[in-house]
């Protein structure tokens, strides 16, 4: 008694959409997924003819699928793009490197040029190296402040126009919950954008074509499409935070599959009232790049490594930008605070 | 009595490093009055495959939330889910969600 599919009454449905209901067979699912991506990309005009776009490509499951559709749809629908990979490593041996295996696999199959940039290079440290240094406990916030840094400077030293990502809705809804529990108005604000505007000079817009696109329907197009990826969770423990989120987020799901749209929704419609601070952009008096401090998180993070002093970055210290960029001794006092690695 | 049943097992998206990191088996299922069913196979592979961390693949009676299970090639959303009755030779296919991107 297998189940027909809905939309073509023909072939047997191989899944029951989250987002639908509807029971669709492998082709029209196909179809009906990267419509889906297509009509986001149009209706959010994410892209112009002519541009150059650099995919965030991780090997994982998400930008491996962004990686194809973009492909599809850039030939099916003559958005005349010029589609590149870019990747980051990070340096964690046992991961990252076994993942850019999958990526330099992808680079073959789909035939996009591939681009690494390394924390290394960029930084002079390695995730590995970090770890040594300030232990399991804040290494995550290392890795994401850099991450983000170094994809901007690897669009940047490609020419890139827009860099676009594989963020999909429910990577959009945790984040949207993990902002409500911090109490963070000002990323609250921004993360369900589905693109940044222009922020200055450094930054490349960004944007997430798998907004709308659920996990689970990301993972079932992955498989039936066979694409190649890359599941293996990072060796520096997973980020416990997020995971809070997303187990919670996932058991909503279970109860009620339009849970991650509702939180979405709730996310985009919100208004700020009126006359709430929020944090002014500026930019990094050292590198440029943007930052609502003096000096942005990633240099102040990378002081900290260079100093031994690994706390630096890690809490609020804006009183001590000023010393740093001075390159003013800290007092003994200071630099105790800031040493202790049983954080 | 109904006689044992072969089935094709694969595990995938992270859940294998739940079995030793191992994606394909063949695994068989004792003979028993009753027809096995998706319920049954879940208590039986927490009784004889889990290395580690039963907690990380199911949950109650069910699996755990973020993990895809896939019945002949098809959404088990879509085949009863833990009432499916298992037939010889069936594949049967967990694809954890729950891993990076």
């Amino acid at each position: 008694m297998p189940i027909l599919c809905s939309s073509c009454e023909k072939k047997r449905a191989v899944l029951k959409r989250p987002k639908t209901g509807h029971s669709l067979c492998k082709e029209c699912f196909f179809w009906a997924f990267e419509e889906e991506v297509h009509q986001t990309i149009i209706s959010a005009r994410l892209f112009n003819p002519g541009e150059t776009v650099g995919i965030g490509a991780s090997g994982g499951k998400d930008s491996t699928v962004l990686a194809h559709v973009l492909k599809v749809l850039n030939e099916r629908y003559n958005y005349g793009l010029k589609l590149l990979l870019l990747s980051v490593d990070e340096g964690i041996t046992g991961y990252r490197d076994d993942s850019l295996e999958t990526v330099k696999r992808n680079e073959q199959q789909y035939a996009l040029p591939l681009t690494i940039v390394s924390y290394e290079e960029l930084y002079g440290w390695t995730m590995d190296a970090i770890v040594k240094q300030v232990g399991l406990k804040n290494n995550c916030t290392f890795c994401g402040v850099f991450r983000r840094q170094a994809l901007d400077r690897g669009a940047m030293m490609l020419n890139v126009d827009k860099i676009c990502t594989g963020h999909n809705a429910d990577d959009v809804a945790e984040t949207v919950l993990m902002n409500v529990l911090r109490g963070d108005i000002a990323r609250l604000r921004r993360c369900t954008a589905i693109s940044t505007a222009s922020e200055g000079e450094g930054v490349v817009p960004r944007c997430k074509p798998l907004k709308y696109a659920y996990e689970k329907e990301i993972v079932l197009y992955a498989y039936f499409n066979k694409l190649d990826y890359f599941s293996t969770e990072c060796v520096y423990s997973p980020n416990a935070y997020r995971g809070h989120a997303r187990t919670f987020l996932k058991d909503l799901e279970s109860v009620r599959p339009s849970a991650i749209m509702d939180v979405i929704h709730s996310g985009e419609n919100l208004s700020v009232r009126e006359g709430v601070r929020m944090p002014v952009q500026g930019t990094c008096s050292r590198c440029g790049y943007i930052s609502s401090q003096a000096l942005c998180k990633a240099c102040v993070l990378l002081e900290g490594l260079n100093r031994g002093l690994p706390r630096l970055g890690i809490g609020k210290h804006h009183r001590l930008h000023g010393k740093i960029l001075a390159k003013e001794p800290l007092t003994q006092e200071e630099e105790r605070k800031l040493k202790a690695v049983d954080f | 009595m109904a006689a044992p049943i072969t089935l094709h097992l694969e595990f995938g998206g992270g859940a294998e490093l739940l079995f030793d990191g191992v994606k394909d088996h063949q695994v068989t299922l004792p003979s028993q009055s009753q027809p096995w069913d998706m319920k049954q196979l879940l208590v039986w592979i927490r009784a004889n495959m889990l290395k580690e961390r039963p907690e990380l693949f199911v949950q109650g009676d069910t699996v755990r939330p973020g993990i895809l299970v896939l019945i002949n090639d098809a959404d088990w959303e879509l085949m009863g889910e833990l009432t499916y009755e298992i037939q010889d030779q069936d594949s049967v296919v967990f694809i954890s969600t729950l891993h990076g991107g």
